[in-house]
């Protein structure tokens, strides 16, 4: 029956017969799409009350462990979503593409570097934690508490220490040295075009050398056979000695000060102690802090709320430095071993203005662009 | 009825066009374009008066210009031996050219760099064994670098588009000029080339708009010194958000891509010609020993071109951070190192990353295969519309197309089936691209004594036609499974880190420090490597029953 019909259809197409053809494979095409949709589907599980779906949009590097995700969601009789939207900017951008309808019910991932666009943007609704007591004011930006603070890190100077010791080399003590022939082409660097750590270290070096004075710093870095790379993965991984497992020749890197722990929670030859120490001349440590809140128009906003509440108390906490290696906004988390040994923290980090940053980034970042290619 | 029927048929990739692709991209241009006027026009005119603007034109212009011939030059005499010849290990060997197509550039850089770079294997070498002090290949961050890596991607896109095509090109045209006396290079130059015009024009096309809208490679290997538009737009779009600025290069990006289009039509226009299928030129051994050494000398040439940044990616992914074999990353990717709620095991990676590629052929190739029976139709009114369109995605910014899912898709927006959908629409232009020249070779001639003798238009089609489309569809087949399973997505997408695929298991290893996350990208990316070329593999494999017998 069903091939008279095709039969018909095709002499009906004329004398070009193009019709059996297309609806043979039309035909096996919905056949296979049917099958995918069947795999595609999953059976709804069984419950007495339906859980509550909770979607969270973050950046790529959004980590939590199972169980303690597994632990908000028995609490609170809901499915957590977690939605990731590219690196840290444009996940922002995403979400405030999507105001009007949006994406999810909270955003983790502003940091300061984009804090001042994502209020004005106007996406966040205001939510005063009541864990917010337990975090440390310095951390807090935003008096009206759109964003809350959850965790902090800092971008530095990671230098491989088997490296200057073998090759009797100091390690450099100011941001000057870098420019002296002693250090000429061990750094790799980060564009800040592209890159947020490349971007925090160019705000240091504004902040110490002052905007008239870091594009001399800069000059005198390029004279001295500085690299750039695009991203930090590119950095870390293909030039720096340490990440690349010895293939790479620059044994300084723009990095975070919690990858030498990393270093040994991911080593390969057992090692207790990292190969990559971090190093902090003046003027060089650059704070990140990392927000969440929950947005305009969430669909749970009850829910984001309790969220918000756990992702600030100690559980969720304690879970951080091990997922995101980063540090714990709230100081009563506990911090692993690793992170008291080798993860130290800078005296004296540069804290800038996020306005400012704003307001300068594109100027700022495009100036640096066109010495460094000049 | 059946007018209807057909109509509708046709109208399906339109409407899919329509709907993926020109109704978010109008939908984030809209948003673009939305703040105050005046404000939008001088900024536009500001950037359009900037020398940078028009440096960044030019260079993206020459650069994807060079690395196209260089590709064809490189994949043409490769095509002829693939079409001409039979060796051991042929399938294979096509398989494994097409796998750096897959391949995340965050890999394939630090591989490069490896064999070429500075302290890189080639550069040892040479200074040892001509005592050299400085290493003598200086190639990092310079424009001879993008190049060779744009040869290295797209390359398979010339071998297997033309060496398909060639494939299928009777031998009598050829033999009947050596019966007159013409030399080898003559029957080349007036009877081969000819012939293969429509497939080298058409590959140069997806090759020229691939290196057109060239990002990680040009951002990761380039340096600072070198931008495409579709970087300098993710700059605007990400770094500034600066959206009008933004959406005016996603138009000037667009307008070139139209434009290299209109010249292609007109090009294509005048060059097809319908292939008597007589018999075809059957691949065969290699006759004397000069054959076998050309032969054996191009694969070998290949083979350290294309496939030894490959092997080095291998061998790094065994050997990393250890004198001796290891196969602890392999290890590492099957457990969940941190416990993290998002691990999937290998399998589990391989398993999404096959599904959205089989689903992404469901969707691209009936799609395509109506298309382009739509275009091979003589004073088509669709065709004029349908065929520009098909191919603007590839000259399309994924961020931008990116920001206009999210505006435009509304609850589509994090739902799984963007993303085959998404694939499709870069998958696309390949099908079509391969199917259209075999379609319009077609000899109606024979077609036409078939339907006299009384075949009916199914067994006229079943045998007649089929045999020739099938390798054009097997060949594009090829190609949308792979671009689905090398395609991260996250930029064009929202990902789901609980449901990922393979190349987002690479770039999640490699957003941490740490020996053991290097080594799970490589060993998941020599994964990805293997999944591809065997699935290459198997669609290659497939043949219609009885059409050994041509």
């Amino acid at each position: 029956m069903r091939g008279d019909c095709k039969l018909q259809v095709a002499r009906g197409a004329g004398a070009r017969g193009f019709a059996p053809a297309l609806q043979g494979v039309f035909g096996a095409s919905i056949l296979l799409l049917i099958l995918v949709m069947l795999s595609a589907c999953q059976p709804v599980a069984p419950g007495a009350a339906t859980p509550t779906p909770l979607v969270l949009a973050s950046h790529n590097s959004f980590s939590i462990s199972e169980e303690v995700l597994t632990a908000f969601e028995a609490e609170h009789n809901a499915t957590v979503q977690v939605l990731t939207l590219g690196d840290a900017g444009e996940a922002l951008n995403k979400i405030i593409l999507s105001k009007d309808a949006p994406l999810a019910d909270l955003f983790f991932g502003v940091d300061n570097t984009f804090l001042s666009r994502a209020l004005a943007a106007d996406i966040f609704e205001p939510y005063t934690s009541p864990l917010l007591e337990q975090i440390p004011d310095e951390l807090e930006m935003d008096p009206e508490h759109r964003l809350s603070p959850v965790d902090y890190g800092f971008v530095n100077l990671n230098a491989d220490s088997e490296w200057f010791e073998a090759a009797g080399i100091p390690l450099p003590q100011t941001l000057e040295e870098l420019a002296d022939p002693t250090y000429r082409g061990l750094l790799v660097v980060q564009n800040p075009a592209t890159s947020s750590p490349g971007l925090a270290f160019l705000l240091a070096t504004i902040d110490y050398f002052g905007e008239d004075g870091y594009l001399d710093f800069w000059r005198s870095l390029k004279a001295n056979d500085v690299l750039v790379t695009d991203g930090w993965s590119d950095a870390y991984f293909s030039h720096f000695t340490v990440g690349s497992g010895g293939e790479g020749d620059r044994p300084l890197v723009v990095s975070y000060s919690t990858s030498p722990p990393a270093d040994v929670v991911y080593a390969t030859d057992g090692r207790t102690e990292p190969a990559s120490v971090n190093i902090f001349p003046p003027g060089s440590a650059f704070r990140q802090i990392e927000f969440v809140g929950v947005l305009k128009g969430a669909a749970q906003p009850e829910l984001a709320r309790r969220f918000i509440d756990f992702m600030l108390d100690v559980q969720f906490q304690s879970d951080i430095p091990l997922q995101m290696f980063v540090y714990p906004a709230n100081p009563n988390a506990a911090l692993p071993d690793l992170f008291v040994q080798f993860a130290q923290t800078p005296a004296d980090p540069v804290i800038f203005d996020p306005t400012a940053i704003e307001a300068n980034r594109e100027r700022w970042v495009q100036a640096w662009v066109e010495l460094m290619t000049e | 009825m059946r007018r209807t029927l057909l109509a509708l048929l046709y109208a399906l990739p339109i409407l899919f066009l329509l709907v993926f692709y020109v109704y978010p991209l109008l939908a984030i241009l809209r948003v673009s374009f939305s703040v105050p006027a005046p404000e939008v026009v001088s900024q536009t005119l500001e950037m359009a008066a900037s020398p940078s603007f028009w440096r960044v034109l030019w260079f993206t212009t020459w650069q994807a210009t060079l690395s196209t011939v260089l590709t064809v030059l490189v994949g043409l005499p490769l095509a002829a031996i693939f079409a001409r010849f039979d060796f051991p290990g042929k399938g294979i060997m096509a398989a494994l050219l097409t796998i750096p197509f897959v391949m995340p550039t965050v890999v394939v850089a630090p591989a490069f760099l490896a064999l070429i770079g500075r302290n890189g294997v080639l550069n040892t070498w040479l200074q040892a064994s001509f005592g050299l002090t400085a290493p003598p290949l200086q190639l990092e961050q310079t424009i001879g670098l993008i190049l060779l890596v744009h040869v290295f991607y797209n390359v398979a896109i010339v071998i297997r588009t033309v060496g398909g095509f060639w494939s299928n090109l009777s031998p009598s045209l050829g033999e009947a000029a050596a019966a007159l006396g013409a030399r080898p290079w003559q029957i080349f130059h007036t009877v081969t080339l000819p012939l293969l015009a429509p497939s080298i024009l058409a590959a140069s096309l997806l090759v020229f708009l691939f290196c057109f809208t060239s990002f990680g490679v040009v951002l990761i290997l380039g340096g600072l010194r070198f931008a495409t538009i579709e970087v300098e737009i993710y700059r605007q779009a990400v770094s500034y958000f600066n959206l009008p600025l933004a959406a005016f290069l996603s138009i000037v990006q667009l307008g070139v891509t139209f434009t290299v289009m209109v010249i292609y039509t007109r090009m294509q226009a005048g060059l097809s010609r319908s292939l008597r299928r007589r018999r075809r030129s059957q691949p065969r051994r290699p006759a004397d020993l000069r054959q076998w050494l050309l032969v054996g000398g191009a694969l070998c040439v290949t083979a350290l071109g294309v496939l030894a940044p490959l092997a080095a990616l291998v061998v790094r992914s065994f050997t990393l951070g250890d004198p001796g074999l290891t196969l602890i990353y392999y290890q590492a990717l099957g457990q969940n190192l941190r416990q993290s709620a998002f691990f999937a095991p290998p399998v589990a990676a391989i398993g999404n990353s096959l599904l959205y590629a089989a689903a992404t052929l469901a969707i691209s190739l009936p799609l395509g295969v109506i298309a382009a029976y739509m275009l091979a139709q003589p004073r088509s009114r669709w065709a004029a519309v349908l065929d520009p369109l098909l191919l603007l995605p590839l000259g399309t910014s994924a961020v931008t197309l990116g920001f206009g899912y999210i505006v435009a898709m509304g609850p589509l927006r994090a739902s799984p089936w963007l993303v085959p959908i998404a694939h499709s629409l870069i998958a696309l232009p390949f099908v079509v691209r391969s199917f259209l020249p075999a379609l319009r070779a077609l000899d109606q001639r024979l077609r036409d004594a078939a339907s006299m003798l009384g075949a009916t238009p199914l067994r006229r089609w079943w045998t007649i036609d089929a045999p020739l489309l099938v390798r054009a569809l097997l060949i594009s087949a090829a190609f949308a499974f792979a671009i689905s399973l090398g395609e991260f997505g996250a930029t064009l997408l929202i990902a789901r880190p609980d449901r990922p695929t393979m190349p987002m298991v690479i770039y999640q290893a490699l957003s941490r420090p740490g020996l053991i996350n290097y080594g799970q990208a490589l060993a998941m990316s020599t994964i990805l490597m293997a999944v591809t070329a065997f699935s290459l593999i198997l669609i290659e494999r497939f043949r219609l029953p009885g059409e050994e017998e041509f």
